[in-house]
């Protein structure tokens, strides 16, 4: 069969369509998976995105050529047939795929099975070579619903109402999506880092239904915060941003915080398991349902995953990407 | 089993001791005087049973399920311990109770303490353990199973202290917590103790043998007030020994251990020095340092280890490294406490109740009368050549209090020694630090007759760091890397510590020929180059 996608020092390039996905270096024709800067960088000629990753990426990349695509419409790049289809990672997030005289291959990006209440659901596309993540490929990673995880960061905040409640998340896909699983349960506004105001913003301009948000900068320096709940980057922990809030109790939502070791390192007080990317048992159950005969794994724990898939007779091989999946 | 899970989850998701002691008091509000007892005893870490080690946990696990063992090692080395990483696998397998699931055999703390976990010791094989434990893990959350597998292995701990949860039964049952304390003193076994016993209202006669929970001293540099009365103030030596009780009464002897311990069988030669305080009338309770005395030289703590874990030691021990005491306070005399009175009174006691003690083992500790800061600074200076490593300061009023409470009772100890060090190895740490570089050894110079210098190995540290200084050292650890063997890596030697000990000792055992005591980083020296640090010789010089 022939190689569709080979990894070239500028990134993973299909040479039947003259064209780059997720490129870490500038390139004519990029199509890119999602706004995640490992996977989305400045510089390219030319964008292929889909229609909903299209504004997370002008407001990422800046002025940008760009073009737009509905989900599951292909359109032709040379001699290839190219479509988006949900990756049910982050708003907008893609796996894309690409035809060429009936050989069908499939880049992941990032993905996720676990639903999501502010993204696409992921899409099984049944293909003949998959290239999948591995960032969380070990079994002792198990997702629960983001319902069930919402609803713990909701009874952590009422436990203690005398004191502000930090959750620290990544402002892209993670704060919004804090947002939208939370509105089960209550309909206070949450108050936001500005890193994360004009992600947000366009999440609701997509129509995704969060709970209120303001942002702290907005806000007198008297302000109460005692009770209410809090969202900012890792980076702001432990930062001088942290001083107008008094005695807070912290918190860091990630994959990560599922060892309980990773948390006490993080030196936040208590840990929520939420991840953007499939956890072990949806990696196995995804790189099975694509009937893909041949598997590519790139970032994270592929070498696990690899023996593990090796055993079962599939084909595998490793692909070093520089894409760094959720860092700790 | 559920509400002991979300106490340990609620200790161990915040640092607030308010915090803290109320998800305590909202445990001992709900729960049973069994399940109270064992959490109590749990909490405080006076007990902990190992009916199986780590190792034969993974086994069972292996065989149970048919797990792959490398995948196993795989989520070992990412977890760091072994009860999690069963817990985890067993939630991805699906054999795990999911959390939105209400348990159908919720078995109390007290069932799985009392019945279920020793049951396990009675099962021979790996199969039939593994039959047992599988049914188990079955109606339990992978939390359930963590708290469950750690109980088995012996290894629960959680973070509070003692003190917390004295100060939670205390607020919640209204009894001081100073009595509170003393019940807790000694108890090794959910037999030795029963709740109600604990958070009596009444005074209750404790057992004879217990000890007075040890009142201990703050650090002086963090002493607000700053002048200085020398009428006030007791000033001794602080000994590097073992903080002992000695406690006559009812006819018998017993020497408690500040790690509460009954060390008596130790240090039989000790009981018999003690011999005369057993025929006083009721009891008498001595609290000092036990030390080793030879020919009226007090000897250092390592002569002091070479007594300690045996329990029979041999008339050849007893001789080469005879026992001494130092008597510090004097806290039951005929039987009357006198915790209360102070400290000036409670000398008077010591003295009464070691008059007709001949021998030159025992002493009263020696009390300093000190003008001013700069002769307590100076008396401070020649802890070494008198065997300290520093001094009490103890207000001549203050009473015997339980515990570390503020204010009258100070440790004023000498500035370590310290040498600057060249970091050559790391090995990843153990448990919550597993997949981080966080042990290391450290390196002085040598120079051999050709003039060349080579780095020798001197010491291992692990603590001293800051969380931030542990990750930046980890990243550059990973990427200075020259050699790994098994868990170890050797590196570049590029970074310099400054490293405090308490002493150095002769040792053929090390390379160096020196052995440390104490080792701890003090400083990272981004300011030194390596060969700025130290020689083997300025140590030897320390000797
Ligand atoms: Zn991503």
């Amino acid at each position: 069969m022939e190689e569709l996608i080979q990894l070239t020092k500028k990134g993973l390039y299909c040479a039947r369509g003259d064209f780059y996905i997720d490129p870490w270096q500038p390139v004519e024709t990029a199509v890119i998976t999602h706004g995640h800067s490992d996977h989305a960088r400045t510089g390219s000629k030319q964008y292929h995105a889909s229609a909903s990753c299209v504004p997370l990426l002008r407001h990422r990349l800046g002025p940008i050529h760009v073009e737009s695509h509905e989900w599951g419409k292909p359109f032709q790049l040379s001699e290839t047939k190219v479509s988006f289809h949900p990756a049910g990672h982050i708003l907008g997030s893609a796996q894309v795929r690409v035809e060429h005289n009936g050989n069908v291959w499939v880049m992941s990006g990032d993905y996720k099975r676990t639903p999501d209440a502010s993204c696409e659901p992921f899409e099984v596309v049944p293909c003949d070579v998959f290239i999948s993540e591995a960032t969380f490929a070990l079994p002792v990673y198990s997702w629960e619903p983001g319902e069930v995880t919402a609803k713990k960061i909701f009874n952590w905040l009422h436990q203690d109402r005398t004191r502000p409640s930090i959750v620290f998340c990544y402002a892209l896909g993670k704060a919004q999506r804090i947002l939208a699983e939370m509105k089960r349960y209550t309909d206070e506004t949450v108050y936001l880092h500005g890193s994360m105001a004009e992600l947000t913003k366009l999440y609701r301009n997509h129509g995704i239904p969060m709970l209120p948000t303001e942002l702290v900068a907005d806000l007198p320096k008297d302000f109460d915060f005692s009770g209410k709940l809090i969202l900012a980057p890792p980076s702001a922990h432990r930062s001088v941003w942290m001083k107008r809030f008094k005695e807070p109790q912290t918190a860091f939502a990630s994959g990560w915080m599922q060892i309980r070791g990773a948390r006490r390192r993080g030196g936040y007080e208590k840990g929520f398991v939420l991840s953007d990317h499939a956890d072990w048992r949806e990696l196995i159950q995804t790189i099975n349902e694509t009937k893909a005969k041949k598997i590519y794994l790139t970032h994270g724990r592929e070498d696990v995953l690899a023996r593990y898939l090796r055993e079962k007779g599939l084909e595998v091989e490793l692909l070093r990407t520089e894409y760094e999946g959720e860092q700790e | 089993m559920k509400a002991f899970t979300r106490l340990f989850d609620e200790l161990d998701s915040t640092t607030s001791t308010l915090e803290k002691v109320a998800a305590l008091k909202r445990y001992f509000k709900q729960a049973t005087t069994d399940d109270s007892l064992w959490a109590v005893l749990l909490l405080t870490q006076k007990i902990s049973r190992r009916v199986i080690t780590s190792a034969t946990l993974k086994k069972i696990f292996l065989t149970a399920t048919e797990y792959p063992e490398w995948l196993m090692t795989e989520s070992y080395e990412q977890v760091g311990d072994t009860a999690e990483t069963v817990a985890l696998l067993l939630r991805s397998l699906g054999y795990a109770r999911p959390d939105t699931k209400e348990s159908e055999t919720e078995s109390s703390l007290t069932e799985w303490m009392t019945n279920r976990i020793p049951q396990l010791a009675n099962f021979q094989t790996l199969e039939e353990q593994g039959d047992v434990l599988l049914s188990w893990w079955k109606d339990l959350s992978a939390d359930e199973i963590f708290i469950l597998n750690k109980l088995m292995t012996g290894g629960f701990r959680v973070g509070v202290s003692d003190k917390l949860v004295i100060r939670a039964l205390s607020e919640l049952f209204e009894v001081p917590s100073d009595r509170v304390a003393h019940r807790l003193t000694g108890v090794k076994n959910a037999s030795d103790i029963t709740f109600s016993e604990i958070i009596s209202k009444e005074e209750i006669t404790t057992a004879s043998n217990q000890p007075y929970p040890f009142c201990l001293a703050h650090s002086w540099a963090s002493r607000v007030d700053q002048d200085w009365s020398s009428e006030d103030w007791c000033v001794e030596w602080k000994y590097d020994g073992i903080r002992s009780q000695i406690i006559a009464r009812d006819q018998q002897l017993w020497i408690w251990s500040r790690g509460e311990q009954d060390i008596s069988n130790s240090f039989p030669d000790l009981l018999k020095l003690f011999e005369p305080l057993r025929t006083l009338n009721d009891g008498t309770v001595i609290d000092g340092e036990v030390l080793i005395v030879k020919d009226g030289h007090i000897e250092s703590f390592q002569e002091l280890q070479k007594r300690l874990g045996r329990k029979k030691p041999s008339p050849a021990v007893m001789k080469e490294n005879p026992v001494g005491f130092v008597a510090y306070d004097c806290l039951e005399f005929e039987g009357q406490d006198l915790r209360e009175l102070p400290l000036q009174d409670r000398r008077k006691y010591l003295k009464r109740a070691l008059k007709n003690f001949k021998t030159e083992q025992i002493k009263i500790s020696e009390a300093h009368e000190v003008k001013n800061l700069d002769e307590l600074e100076k008396l401070r200076s020649q802890s070494r050549e008198n065997s300290a490593e520093g001094l009490m300061i103890k207000h001549w009023h203050s009473p015997y209090t339980v515990g570390r409470k503020t204010g009258s009772w100070w440790k004023h100890k000498i500035d370590p020694l310290t040498l600057d060090a060249v970091l050559i190895y790391a090995q990843a740490g153990t448990g919550r630090r597993a997949n981080l570089y966080t042990d290391y050894t450290f390196a002085l110079w040598t120079e051999d007759k050709d003039g060349k210098r080579t780095l020798v190995p001197f010491a291992k540290a692990y603590s001293g760091l800051d969380q931030a200084e542990i990750d930046e050292l980890d990243k550059w650890i990973r990427r200075h890397t020259r050699e790994k063997f098994g868990p170890v890596r050797s590196l570049e030697a590029q970074q310099v510590f400054e490293i405090g000990f308490e002493g150095v000792l002769r040792s053929s055992r090390h390379k160096s020929g020196l052995a440390v005591r104490f080792p701890r980083i003090l400083r990272w020296r981004h300011d030194k180059k390596p060969e700025d640090a130290d020689s083997l010789e300025t140590a030897e010089a320390l000797l």
